[in-house]
């Protein structure tokens, strides 16, 4: 039973998809800001991945100093406009919120950075300058969160920087893989304009580094690499059937989604299966696209589901449906998807089991793959001596984000398997300051 | 059953509730709206010689998300023809007969305020009240705070008044002064029947960070308003105390004027003896509705405590009012956190330790953020539980046992007080103080 109705026009699809942290007006803003408590070594700014002084940019807000408010933010988070909007707020800074113990609603800390933020690029406010030039050049490979966050530092400290990026537009999933309702590409975007407009780092879009000769070249032309590769397509679940038509990756659901938007064809009866944050995207991105039934598979328990609460309920309110401790079996149908075949499962000793002679068939139309992104080992490989752990992601040093290839810094999903935003643009920022010691060292 | 009635030196009205000589009283349509609200009197605009006032008046200080915590005005008297105001007092009186309709007065020659006297009294009021407060424009001229700060002068005029009125006489004081007892003397002594306090402070309450200009804002200038509003309740409450515990003023009734808003600021203002409130920036606020919950309060107030009157708890407060030297010096209370309630803002934490005492620790422990006061320094002085933003979650709790009583006055009869500057007596003598260098401890 679908809450929302098929959007056939762009009206209509911002409305299925409407900001689910819109931006504050002043007087929003005003008496919000008006609520914070200024905590002494506030929770919030522990619970901030990138440590935002969360208290005093709202004071700043507060006393109309926009301009004021936003550097603090940018200080700490090139991305602040972002991560005000995408973040999970309500497990991070807005979590801690020490309301929260009283049954008060915690500070809206999201959408007032948001505020500050969108003054700033709205008004193209000049807070930053490049530092003075050092000579030195850095390559950055990707041009999502980590990346864009190193080269604003590394601007920052006088490093000329250029960012290869293999698609069209920057911000990696920030514009091709979040859902439409929490942030825009339009919002992303300009985000990124207006920090490259400050800082002038060189982005080259269309060009992916994948042979050696290019690796080659980036560490003769370059003195230090980082890599915010990311992670790449949907992991496949080797599951028979699946290579039917209608069997898609949930990454790649949403890039598509975002790019077509309400052209985008969506069929009647979907199955996603997966119980993480992606999974719950994928699955109320249907339902808002006007899929008549959504079925979220997952094969343990609600409870053990990695997903936050708050995306698994955003998920059931738009309507989808969730089939709990179901493990896909096989995926029928002649060449097109008509099903998709369970089996229950169990836990058993603190062991998944799965019970065979209970199999049944959930039909649909589409199945999506919200099951994790494989990770860039074939890119991996082309560079030497970069040690990565068991589940493929690169190993760096937990202060420096240095690589067991000295030449080489690394940050984002590609280190920690699939995280935010803000971790991302924490670990790119850390990562420039590790090259910037590694580089004066020598 | 409650009696709100009062008989303020004889000037009857149904309830305490009255609105001040300000803008809310500059017309019988707004008196007569406020007595249909349920006020139960009404201090009119002040008559004179009518102004000319200019444009852009008023000006407010906003604390926090609250508006007009303070509020301060440049306009003048009324800039109404007498005549006017008096056929709409007449008027009001002929529908409110039981309410106090009362003419503010700011005239200058005695036989100006003579012929006034016989205007209004013709006109039907009530009372008089003489503004001798306004601290702008007016006094620029002569008038208002410009006699209050004179009290030779306020007594003259007070005595020009008194052999002329037939009905009583409210003289309207000026906190501009260093010591509020001079006028109010001179009030008392010139014959007045009662007085009225405070007028407004002067004030600048802001000024324009792109013009320069303090606010309200004329033309690129501005100039000292005068300030009111809830953030000036504490400085009326002192003056009107500081008139009711005198032994001469005390003996005339006081008009209490300054912040009043809620039923609380009334009760206290009883409480510190005056026998009726006059409000002008809560109305200017919320509109005259505001006063159903003044009443309401008062009500509630006096039903469960089984007061008939207000006369049954005026100046109550005024026995326990007393100079510092009399204070129990024996007294103690220490900070209580209560854990449950406590939501972990650390607030008293950093109050204490950075603005009194350092008798509050951290837990130290990740996750903990409940801080404990460290009883042996904890002077009682209430900072954390003003900051604590919890309801009841940080009290101060008695700890001696209420058996022994010594104040700084009997200490000193008793010559046991510090003398020299390195006096063993000294009161901070043995109470712990950090190692100035603690303080870098964490760089």
């Amino acid at each position: 039973m679908a809450e929302y109705k098929r959007p056939t026009s762009e009206a209509e699809f911002k409305k299925n998809f409407k900001q689910k942290k819109p931006l504050m007006n002043s007087t929003e803003a005003f008496y919000e800001s008006s609520r914070c408590l200024f905590c002494y070594d506030a929770p919030c700014v522990q619970a901030c991945p990138t440590s935002i002084d969360i208290p005093l940019f709202i004071k700043q807000i507060h006393t109309d100093n926009l301009t004021g408010s936003s550097k603090t933010i940018f200080d700490s988070n090139w991305l602040g406009n972002a991560c005000g909007v995408v973040c999970p707020t309500g497990v991070l800074c807005e979590g801690a919120c020490v309301y929260n113990h009283q049954d008060v609603p915690p500070i809206q800390i999201g959408r007032l950075q948001n505020y500050a933020t969108n003054y700033s690029i709205d008004n193209n406010k000049k807070l930053f300058k490049p530092g003075l030039d050092n000579g030195k050049k850095i390559a950055i490979v990707g041009s999502g969160p980590a990346g864009i966050s190193a080269a604003c530092e590394l601007r920052t400290l006088g490093y000329e920087v250029d960012i290869y990026e293999a698609k069209e537009k920057p911000s990696g999933l920030t514009v091709y893989g979040i859902a439409p309702y929490k942030i825009t590409n339009e919002e992303v975007l300009k985000e990124i304009d207006y920090l490259k407009n400050q800082l002038g780092f060189n982005i080259i879009y269309n060009t992916p580094i994948d042979t050696t000769e290019e690796i080659n070249q980036l560490e003769s032309k370059y003195d230090a690499i980082f890599l915010g590769v990311g992670l790449g397509k949907t992991a496949t679940l080797r599951l028979k059937g699946e290579d039917k038509l209608g069997v898609i990756g949930a990454v790649e659901f949403i890039e598509d989604l975002r790019n077509k938007r309400h052209k985008l064809s969506m069929p009647k009866n979907v199955v996603v299966i997966g119980g993480g944050n992606t999974a719950m995207d994928a699955a109320s991105e249907c339902a808002r696209m006007g899929a008549r039934k959504t079925v979220l598979a997952y094969r343990r328990s609600r409870e053990s589901m990695g997903a936050y609460d708050f995306e698994y309920d955003l998920a059931i309110s738009a309507g989808v449906d969730s089939l709990f401790n179901a493990i896909p079996v096989e995926i029928i149908g002649n060449v097109k998807v008509e099903g998709v075949k369970f089996a229950k499962t169990e836990v058993i000793d603190g062991k998944l089991v799965t019970i065979t002679n209970n199999e049944f068939i959930v039909k649909c139309d589409m199945v999506i793959k919200a099951t994790g992104q494989a990770k860039q080992g074939m890119f991996y490989d082309l560079i030497s001596g970069l040690d990565l752990d068991s589940k493929t992601r690169i190993v760096v040093d937990k202060d420096t984000f240095q690589t067991t290839n000295p030449k080489y810094f690394a940050g984002g999903d590609a280190i920690n398997g699939g995280a935010e935003v803000v971790n991302a643009a924490y670990d790119g920022k850390m990562a420039a300051r590790g090259i910037n010691q590694w580089l004066n060292k020598e | 059953m409650v009696d709100l009635s009062v008989n303020f030196a004889g000037i009857k009205a149904p309830n305490p509730f009255w609105l001040a000589s300000a803008p809310p009283t500059n017309s019988g349509y707004q008196i007569m709206k406020a007595f249909e609200a349920g006020w139960g009197g009404a201090v009119w605009k002040t008559l004179g010689v009518p102004v000319v006032n200019v444009s852009s008046r008023y000006g407010s200080v906003n604390y926090r998300n609250t508006r007009m915590m303070g509020f301060n005005n440049i306009e003048l008297i009324t800039d109404r023809p007498l005549a006017d105001n008096l056929r709409e007092i007449e008027e009001v009186k002929k529908y409110f007969p039981d309410h106090a309709v009362i003419a503010s007065l700011m005239v200058q020659s005695k036989a100006e305020w003579h012929q006034i006297i016989k205007d209004v009294e013709n006109a039907g009021a009530d009372g008089i009240e003489l503004n001798f407060g306004c601290p702008h424009g007016m006094c620029e001229r002569g008038m208002g705070s410009a006699v209050g700060q004179e009290p030779a002068v306020l007594k003259t005029i007070v005595e020009w008044v008194m052999e002329a009125a037939n009905i009583p006489v409210i003289t309207k004081l000026t906190p501009n002064v260093s010591e509020i007892i001079d006028p109010g003397l001179a009030a008392y002594q010139g014959g007045s029947d009662a007085v009225s306090l405070i007028n407004t402070i002067k004030s600048i309450v802001g000024i324009d960070l792109d013009t320069f200009a303090p606010y309200p804002v004329v033309d690129g200038k501005g100039t000292n308003g005068g300030y009111c509003g809830p953030a000036v309740k504490p400085i009326a409450m002192n003056m009107i105390k500081d008139l009711a515990q005198h032994p001469e003023i005390s003996k005339i009734p006081i008009s209490g004027i300054g912040g009043v808003e809620t039923w609380r600021d009334v009760v206290e203002f009883i409480l510190l003896g005056a026998t009726s409130v006059q409000v002008c920036t809560a109305v200017m606020h919320y509109g005259f509705g505001i006063v159903r919950e003044m009443e309401a309060g008062l009500r509630q107030f006096m039903e469960e405590r089984n007061y008939h009157t207000i006369y049954d708890f005026a100046g109550k407060a005024l026995p326990n009012v007393t100079e510092w030297k009399h204070l129990n010096l024996k007294h103690k209370v220490i900070a209580e956190i209560n854990e449950d309630k406590c939501i972990g803002c650390e607030l008293c934490y950093i109050a204490c330790d950075d603005g009194a005492h350092q008798a509050i620790s951290l837990s130290g422990e990740p996750g903990n953020r409940i801080p404990s006061i460290i009883e042996a320094n904890c002077v009682g002085c209430n900072l954390c539980s003003l900051v604590c933003p919890v309801e009841n979650c940080i009290t101060m709790v008695k700890t001696d046992d209420g058996t022994e009583h010594l104040t700084w006055n009997e200490r000193t009869l008793n010559d046991d007080v510090p003398v020299t500057f390195d006096d063993d007596r000294a009161g901070g003598k043995h109470h712990f103080v950090p190692k100035p260098t603690d303080a870098l401890k964490y760089k």
